[in-house]
């Protein structure tokens, strides 16, 4: 019951995705389109465990006082206040005439999007510019001819992809500036190598969901 | 709090609150300034690559502020800059201009507000390009931050040109000539149920209004009903999965713009043929904003990207000089 | 309400840029709003978008068949929060293989046939478009490099003789392709520190046309 159901519901339901690729006809065609929207629920409550599970740790690390608990106490109360406009205004939406999206402009919901979930989020991930620049300087050594490869390669793209690379070298016959090297490296260099990896992950991957599909490969089942 | 971080923290909000208050608006350097600003920059790598070459890296702290001060100061320097046209922003300019008005035209907004710096140009110049050319734009989204981001991009076609506003003379009608279907979880799931019907996915379009009762769904069933694809995409779920589904499952023509980190693992797919054209990162933005004339902030930021492409390489060749110098001492 | 919101998302901006200088009270806090921000936006929008845009007005009016599917998905996806509780959390596994034998099935597929299958048709195929010599050598460097790329990943032989040095090979292409990541990594983080300066200096502090 724990472990074979679960063995015969990713066994079934690979099959039907795989088969129906090459047979794209009743029933696999019908299976595959029902399942389809099954994904897409069973990942809306999968999102919903997230989020209640967060709550669930941060309400226990408030109730026993653990040390930085008042952050916790941000997390909720930032939880629960878009929560409270998504929904209220949501339902709102609905029985308005015209109805109208929570997420249109000049709703609350969009007010937090806009100015809070935005730009926390956005400057979250810019940081990272910093500390790549920090890395070229601390760390981007030309040690052998493997990481001068790396290091030229950086080198032509980052100049040829902005206009002081074409400026600087102007003087030289079109297609042979630093953008065309640029896109040189992009589209030959670039294109074999990203080709190798995605081969190989793709033959990977075929290899593991077989595992999978088959039962071979089970520690998603956790342990018991 | 340590005194000398006091001081500082101090220090910067008095200094921004001058730059709210006082400065002029909007600043902008005269040429002869702009020229010291960059020689002042230069001199700064000088001072760094002194210091490091004596054996005395700077801390990384100092790397943040020359970063910072090189991103920063070109925003108030008006220099024009030459934008040469990569071949793949070329290919999907041509194929969005070889589409008659009417078109049917799908534009997947798969990316949240931190990649929208990225994407968000590309996204503009797309939908005024396309409201000027009266396709018929049927937006969604496989990150659920998509439809905010799409109606960020109606509403600067609007502030383009305000007659496409509602009740303007020459408005775009929602549901008519542009819609937009809202986000659907299930990734690549999306899409596959999409190949066989729309509808399905999307019982009603982001306002609930039931599918059938959209005009410009009426006779739009799957993938074999649009005419041309556009992904604005940041990662997973996004072009891979549009590719591996909508094109080679049911023969979609389309094109993608990319994140910077992940237009390098698209090409694969633009030399087989599976993407017509591929815009990376705020460069390939900038590219299209020129082709369709329309600027934006590609264009305008392209300066502070210059500058901090010229900052980085200028860290690591110092690094390599010093390391290089150092290695040779030793010997 | 516009302008209290620059204000606040200025603040928060500088909040987290603060983390720059070092880890503070300022950035802790503003991360754990970030934090309780994005796990409700995601529970709103999975809610209307996914459960009552998809689930319930695809139920409307739906033939007897797909409301049943659609309500069994439901109860697949009310088992994945049996998670929450200790005695019951097993149950959760239904939905799980069932997320896991999909994503196998497709995957398994679309893997082989866009990111196998064309890729090597495309390596090995010449392009029509192809005229100039130029075009003639990049697509034998292309094929070269690819093939090499993939001994390099092939470790069940050693990497001697002519195998190693086409590992060897395999290893400078991939390299050339790490650096160019390495460029286009360094455009995009450029380009998202950019939009958060052009928020600070523009929309809040006026200063940019």
């Amino acid at each position: 019951m724990r472990r074979e159901i679960p063995i015969a519901i990713t066994f079934i339901v690979g099959v039907v995705f795989a088969v129906s690729y090459f047979i794209p006809r009743e029933p696999f065609s019908e299976f595959e389109s029902q399942f389809g929207d099954w994904f897409g629920i069973i990942a809306a409550f999968a999102i919903w465990l997230g989020a209640m599970n967060l709550m669930k740790i941060s309400i226990v690390k408030i109730g026993r006082k653990s040390p930085d608990y008042f952050y916790s106490i941000l997390i909720i109360v930032s939880f629960l206040m878009i929560v409270f406009f998504g929904f209220f205004e949501g339902y709102k939406g609905i029985y308005a005439d015209p109805q109208f999206s929570y997420r249109d402009a000049g709703t609350g919901f969009n007010w937090i999007y806009e100015y809070i979930y935005s730009s926390l989020s956005a400057t979250m991930f810019a940081l990272l510019a910093f500390f790549v620049a920090s890395a070229s300087y601390r760390a981007f050594r030309a040690r052998n001819l493997e990481a001068t490869l790396l290091l030229i390669s950086a080198f032509f793209v980052m100049f040829g992809r902005v206009p002081i690379g074409d400026m600087l070298t102007g003087w030289l016959p079109d297609g042979y500036t630093m953008s065309g090297w640029a896109n040189w490296i992009m589209s030959v260099p670039n294109t074999a190598g990203q080709r190798a990896i995605m081969i190989g992950i793709a033959l990977g991957l075929v290899s593991t969901s077989l595992r999978i599909i088959l039962g071979l490969e089970r520690s998603y089942l956790g342990g018991e | 709090m340590k005194r000398t971080e006091l001081v500082v923290s101090s220090l910067i909000v008095v200094a921004l609150m001058i730059c709210k208050f006082l400065l002029p608006k909007p600043l902008l350097f005269s040429p002869l300034v702009s020229t010291i600003v960059t020689i002042l920059i230069g001199c700064a790598f000088l001072v760094i690559f002194i210091l490091t070459v004596k054996g005395k890296p700077i801390e990384r702290r100092i790397v943040f502020l020359v970063v910072g001060i090189a991103l920063v100061f070109p925003f108030f320097m008006k220099v024009e800059l030459p934008i040469r046209i990569s071949p793949e922003v070329q290919q999907v300019y041509d194929k969005m201009s070889s589409l008659p008005a009417g078109s049917k035209v799908l534009a997947a907004f798969d990316y949240d507000p931190p990649s929208a710096p990225e994407l968000q140009p590309m996204a503009d110049a797309f939908m005024k390009y396309a409201f000027e050319h009266d396709f018929k734009v049927i937006m969604m989204g496989l990150w659920p931050q998509g439809p905010q981001q799409a109606n960020q991009s109606v509403e600067a076609a609007w502030a383009y040109n305000p007659q496409w506003m509602p009740d303007s003379a020459d408005e775009k009608v929602y549901g008519v000539d542009y819609v937009n279907l809202g986000f659907q979880s299930g990734n690549e799931f999306v899409i596959l149920r999409m190949g066989e019907s729309f509808k399905s996915m999307f019982p009603a379009d982001l306002y609930y209004t039931a599918y059938d009762s959209v005009p410009l769904l009426k006779n739009i069933h799957n993938f074999s009903n649009i005419d041309w694809g556009v992904n604005f995409s940041a990662g997973k779920p996004g072009t891979v999965e549009w590719v591996q589904i909508a094109v080679d499952r049911h023969n979609l023509p389309m094109s993608a713009g990319n994140t910077a980190v992940q237009a390098p693992m698209a090409y694969p797919y633009l030399n087989a043929g599976q993407l017509i054209g591929l815009m990376g990162g705020m460069a390939g933005a900038a590219e299209f904003e020129k082709l369709t004339g329309h600027t934006g902030k590609a264009i305008t930021f392209l300066l502070s990207q210059t500058y901090a492409h010229v900052a980085v390489i200028l860290f690591i060749l110092i690094g390599n000089v010093a390391f290089f110098l150092n290695k040779k001492e030793k010997k | 309400m516009e302008q209290f919101g620059i204000w606040l998302a200025a603040l928060l901006t500088i909040g987290i840029i603060s983390f720059l200088y070092k880890d503070n009270i300022l950035y802790k806090a503003c991360e754990a709003i970030f934090v309780g921000v994005s796990a409700g936006y995601w529970f709103v929008t999975y809610f209307w978008d996914n459960l009552y845009r998809k689930f319930y007005l695809g139920i409307q009016g739906a033939e007897l068949s797909d409301q049943i599917f659609l309500w069994m998905a439901v109860a697949l996806g009310v088992m994945m929060l049996t998670r929450l509780f200790d005695k019951i959390g097993w149950l959760s596994r239904w939905p799980l293989a069932f997320i896991i034998g999909a994503t196998a099935g497709l995957y398994m597929m679309t893997y082989f046939v866009s990111n196998a299958f064309v890729q090597i048709g495309a390596t090995i195929t010449p392009p029509p478009s192809m005229e100039t010599i130029g075009d003639k050598i990049s697509f034998v460097l292309i094929a070269i490099g690819t093939f090499c790329g993939l001994i390099y990943f092939f470790f069940s032989k050693e990497h001697k003789g002519a195998f190693g040095g086409a590992a060897k090979v395999g290893i400078w292409f991939l390299m050339v392709t790490f650096g160019a990541s390495f460029g286009y990594t360094v455009m995009s983080r450029m380009s998202l520190m950019l939009g958060r300066f052009d928020f600070l200096f523009g929309e809040w502090l006026g200063l940019i046309k």
